[in-house]
């Protein structure tokens, strides 16, 4: 029973780090119409960043500060001088730019970081582990990324839906044309939306530096899985990211945890074994498949 | 009249030094390594020990002038591979190394060695190129992956441990480092996990491996994926509680480094160290620390070997690159290696000793790897018997 709660709390842990690469990535998607495939970069270079300030101040705060605002200015600077020209392109013109823009900060943290991945430590107030239930004891570094995570949603969920700015996304991700028409400096907003993108993408990095290698290329190896949410949330939509990641989160976990079990009733050890880690790897694309038959446009779609 | 005749003395005498030059054009080798993505420094570090080796003889190997191309190939076995062509076929490079995944290696191998070129594996060693389907164009300085994990198995069964947990990225090599354990380990297994191979965060794992609470844990995660493995079992609460043997690939002196004082006390298997006392492995260690100022890899140290490996075949035929004759030379290992001693099986895998090796705190604070015993002796694969050459 414990092993179930805990494994319930990986995948939340794993669906909210997930939700806040997916909140900017749908965003950006929806109201801009750009496919960033360089969106996982954000987060390698939001990593890196507070990496880097850790090392030289050692200090928690500093460290945060430095990542986000590692992350927002080169967000910030990736949409003024490559996206900001392709808005009215094709789709496969930004995939081609964003690509480059992959291969481009990959290599920049090479020559100034080197291949080495770096070392980040958990910040001191929140190492060990705490007593949750009778033998269940989980580390307060993943609980604090479930709290800030779900912190950052409710946030968001105020912003968009109680504010101005929220109300011009909301606008934007719906109508864009019209909000344009209305004489809405939309120049403005899809910088600063692409800056909110990038600060949850750098986010997200920082915190999984002390769990994770801080590496070159991490931000690609998530950032399919991330792809995977927004399609399954629908395009566009927060609250679809949102219930997008903490599905794909838990039934990703859930396969990679019990599966093996499961199938070992069925069969030998080492068989059951090899065919769980094939099956629990395709799991998530067999959702992304089966919704998309059911609701083509995603849980949540944007735009109806 | 006076200028056409001065145009072409020096169109003469131009022709003349290319024909010079053509006599005395240095070997090409050409090695095909992953440098990009979270591989990068694996083959970062075969290539700097090829380079260094290479150095020390003054731009030539075994005494013949040699020219090195490298190309990444990222961790993708399709680029692998078309590399290869193009090195093969445009630039007509006989002499080929540098890959570190078993699954590159997989599609690009073949290629290279049908084409009548020569490999030398300075890393990755798939199983199913060691058997039945091993080539005399194929050589591996490294080890059979097996191995690697033959002698965590065998010293996990030396310690005591009688219930193992286990587990190892899903590829051809994760699936050899399963099959290595397993065969030397005498004790029950409690559970035999296959991560994924993008995978980078194991807390299902963690949770699993406390809920089996084995004696012993072995894993096979090389490089940075190593390190969130290992910083994530410190998270967990397990590290001081389940002890873990290692194969030298999931903890080299990169990911030690990185992990840190946490890393003490954990048992490791290799076939070489930074500490063994040999006088070739002492060159190596010091040109090494003096040209590129980090600790070597154990990586580095199999791409130190394989350029002596293959200076020693130069050397043999000197100079000449007929694939025939190298391949010949080559099979007697005529070389120092650094990890002392050293010889090809029947089917050109190594035939060497294995190490226990521990994480101890070095003299500068920093934990360092020591060597504290030997675990096997003149090992080799057992694919070898099948190898008909």
């Amino acid at each position: 029973m414990t092993l179930v709660l805990e494994q319930l709390l990986n995948g939340l842990q794993f669906g909210v780090m997930l939700f806040l690469l997916a909140a900017g990535l749908t965003l950006i998607f929806g109201i801009m119409g750009v496919i960033n495939l360089a969106h996982g970069s954000l987060y390698m270079v939001g990593a890196y960043g507070a990496a880097f300030v850790a090392a030289q101040t050692g200090s928690v705060v500093l460290a945060i500060l430095g990542g986000l605002a590692a992350a927002a200015i080169a967000g910030m600077a990736m949409e003024l001088v490559v996206l900001r020209r392709l808005y009215a392109r094709d789709h496969l013109d930004q995939v081609l730019a964003t690509f480059a823009l992959i291969l481009i900060f990959n290599q920049g943290v090479t020559i100034l970081f080197g291949r080495q991945p770096l070392f980040v430590s958990v910040p001191p107030a929140l190492n060990g582990s705490v007593q949750l239930l009778p033998g269940l004891a989980y580390p307060v570094y993943r609980l604090a990324i479930i709290a800030v995570g779900l912190l950052v949603a409710l946030g968001l969920y105020l912003l968009i839906n109680r504010t101005r700015i929220g109300m011009l996304v909301r606008a934007g991700a719906t109508h864009r044309e019209m909000v344009r028409a209305l004489g809405v400096d939309i120049r403005l907003l899809y910088t600063a939306v692409f800056g909110l993108g990038a600060l949850l993408a750098g986010l997200a990095g920082l915190m999984a530096g002390p769990i994770l290698a801080v590496q070159v290329g991490m931000g690609e190896q998530i950032l399919i899985t991330t792809f995977v949410v927004v399609v399954i949330g629908g395009v566009g939509s927060i609250r679809g990211a949102f219930f997008g990641a903490l599905i794909v989160g838990l039934v990703d976990t859930s396969l990679r945890a019990f599966l093996p079990g499961l199938l070992r009733h069925a069969m030998t050890g080492s068989e059951a074994d090899a065919l769980a880690a094939g099956l629990s790897s395709m799991g998530i694309y067999l959702l992304m498949a089966v919704v998309l038959l059911v609701r083509p446009k995603g849980l949540f779609p944007a735009h109806v | 009249m006076k200028l056409r005749g001065l145009l072409f003395g020096i169109a003469a005498s131009l022709a003349a030094g290319a024909s010079a030059l053509a006599q005395q054009a240095p070997v090409k080798i050409g090695m095909i390594t992953t440098l990009s993505g979270p591989g990068g420094y694996l083959g970062q570090d075969i290539r700097d020990a090829f380079k260094l080796a290479i150095e020390m003889e003054g731009g030539k190997l075994g005494g013949v002038p040699v020219e090195l191309t490298v190309e990444d190939d990222g961790l993708k076995p399709g680029q692998g591979k078309q590399i290869a062509e193009k090195m093969l076929k445009t630039d007509g490079v006989k002499i080929l190394t540098g890959i570190v995944f078993s699954n590159v290696a997989g599609a690009t191998v073949p290629d290279i060695v049908d084409s009548g070129a020569l490999y030398v594996s300075p890393n990755a060693a798939p199983s199913n190129f060691a058997g039945k389907e091993c080539n005399e164009n194929y050589f591996v300085v490294s080890w059979q992956n097996d191995s690697l994990h033959e002698s965590a198995g065998q010293y996990a069964t030396n310690l005591g441990y009688k219930k193992a947990f286990i587990l190892a990225p899903n590829y051809q090599a994760g699936k050899d480092a399963l099959t290595g354990f397993k065969r030397m380990f005498k004790g029950e297994i409690a559970g035999e996990v296959y991560t994924r191979l993008d995978q980078t965060d194991f807390a299902p794992e963690m949770a699993q491996i406390r809920a089996a609470n084995p004696d012993v844990v072995f894993q096979f995660h090389p490089g940075g994926v190593g390190i969130a493995f290992l910083r994530q079992y410190q998270q967990a609460g397990l590290l001081g509680k389940i002890p873990m043997v290692l194969a030298a690939p999931s903890l080299d002196s990169t990911t030690l480094n990185a992990v840190g004082d946490a890393a003490v006390g954990l048992h490791v298997t290799s076939h070489w160290n930074t500490d063994f006392d040999n006088p070739a492995n002492k060159a190596f260690v010091e040109a090494w620390t003096k040209a590129y100022n980090r600790v070597p890899t154990y990586y580095a140290s199999q791409g130190y070997d394989t350029a002596l490996a293959i200076a020693s075949a130069l050397k043999a035929t000197g100079g000449k690159v007929d694939v025939p004759a190298l391949r010949k030379a080559m099979r007697k290992a005529d070389f120092a290696s650094v990890r002392g001693a050293f010889k090809f099986g029947p089917n050109q895998h190594p035939v060497q000793d294995w190490f226990a090796l521990e994480a101890q705190k070095g003299a500068d604070g920093k934990p360092v790897l020591k060597t504290v015993g030997k675990v096997l002796s003149n090992h080799s694969d057992v694919y070898a018997k099948d190898c008909k050459l």
